[in-house]
């Protein structure tokens, strides 16, 4: 049965707070052939993205207690480790990442805005699931790196807009909490 | 109408969100991102859609011993800490790049006082700091495709507005323009990546289009 949303958040919390390796198992047999997939369709052959995947997965492991479940569905936040992997090995550089927002440990991501959160990044993911083969494609291609730059939000009708204000929502929260 | 908006357009953050720019434009974005929480917000969008898509790839087959080569790669990693913000004028990301704060630039003069420093070249893509002395008139250039100009220190203005540290200026090549740095006593620094050959006539140009202006 396919796994909810709110399992993987679960299994990151699991991994971060008592390093369980039951539960990294699990989020390694779901993502890690999704991943080393992505990496393939980018440009890499077998040997590198099997490498590059485990990169990634060793990563998820070490960076999971910097998992916020208010700001990216799981998927989203293995998708960003893998993207930049992948700029790292391809290209040869490290890729300039926006500054981490100044928080301490009191700040909490706040419950309802991750549930919410997760309702609609289930939603995009349906949404996606569901278009037309040939709008699909589109969007495949521009994350995959053929398509450089294009219309899809438009082209394509995807709620990115519901999404866009859960996430303002929980930043907003979050710059709270700091003043 | 000049071409010149002081957000992010949709085709770069989007271009950024999956890792298809060059290194110069992902400077400046991930600069202006972290300085900018609405472009955050946009870019996060992008991201669910780059997460979106990697749920619904098929699967690739991995090696037979996958798992067991990630736990021993897992087991010789240094585990990451949270980075502390930075303050100072330059975020993170450009920190990073210069291996300092605005102190540690090395500039090279260019004239009257303004000085400029090159930061990467990829490709035809290059992205530099420019240091401007308060209320003089940036150095005229010309560029065959897009500029991206990001204020980090004091602020300009031009017959397209005022730009201030966080604002961010996307101009095609039809773009004439004549900034003067603010003459309130602040220096004006910007970080500006060029790119001659960076076109948006991918397969549906158009909102570059009306952006841009190419």
């Amino acid at each position: 049965m396919e796994k909810t949303e709110a399992h993987w958040v679960a299994s990151m919390a699991s991994i971060a707070q008592h390093q369980d390796q039951k539960a990294f198992a699990e989020v390694f047999r779901h993502f890690a052939p999704r991943v080393k997939a992505f990496l393939i369709k980018s440009g890499a052959d077998y040997a590198l993205a099997e490498e590059c995947m485990q990169d990634v997965m060793a990563t998820l492991w070490h960076k999971a207690h910097l998992y916020d479940p208010s700001r990216a569905s799981v998927a989203t936040w293995i998708f960003t480790i893998a993207r930049n992997r992948k700029i790292d090995l391809l290209r040869r550089y490290a890729r300039p990442e926006p500054e981490d927002l100044p928080w301490g440990p009191e700040d909490a991501p706040d419950q309802a805005d991750a549930i919410a959160l997760q309702q609609e990044s289930t939603k995009l993911a349906e949404a996606v699931r569901k278009l037309p083969k040939k709008q699909r494609d589109l969007i495949e291609r521009a994350y995959f790196g053929d398509l450089t730059h294009s219309e899809i939000a438009a082209e394509t009708g995807l709620p990115l807009g519901t999404i866009k204000s859960r996430i303002r929502l929980a930043l907003e929260r979050l710059r709270h909490a700091m003043n | 109408m000049p071409a010149i908006r002081h957000h992010v357009p949709d085709d770069l953050l989007m271009g950024y969100a999956a890792g298809v720019l060059p290194q110069a434009f992902d400077l400046v974005v991930a600069t202006h991102v972290s300085l900018n929480d609405d472009a955050r917000v946009r870019l996060a969008g992008y991201e669910e859609l780059g997460g979106a898509v990697l749920s619904d790839i098929s699967e690739a087959e991995l090696a037979p011993d996958s798992l067991e080569q990630t736990l021993a790669k897992i087991s010789r990693m240094q585990p990451t800490e949270r980075s502390a913000p930075t303050g100072g004028v330059f975020p993170a990301p450009l920190r990073k790049m210069v291996g300092g704060d605005a102190s540690a630039v090395k500039w090279k003069s260019i004239a009257r006082g303004t000085k400029q420093a090159l930061l990467c070249a990829d490709g035809d893509a290059t992205a530099r700091l420019l240091y401007i002395p308060a209320g003089q008139a940036m150095p005229e250039h010309s560029h065959r495709g897009t500029e991206m100009t990001l204020v980090l220190q004091g602020g300009y203005s031009s017959e397209d507005g005022h730009f201030k540290r966080g604002d961010l200026e996307v101009a095609g090549q039809q773009t004439h323009h004549t900034p003067i740095a603010d003459d309130d006593g602040e220096d004006c620094i910007c970080l500006v990546a060029t790119d001659g050959r960076l076109r948006f006539d991918g397969l549906l140009p158009r909102i570059a289009q009306v952006f841009l202006r190419i």
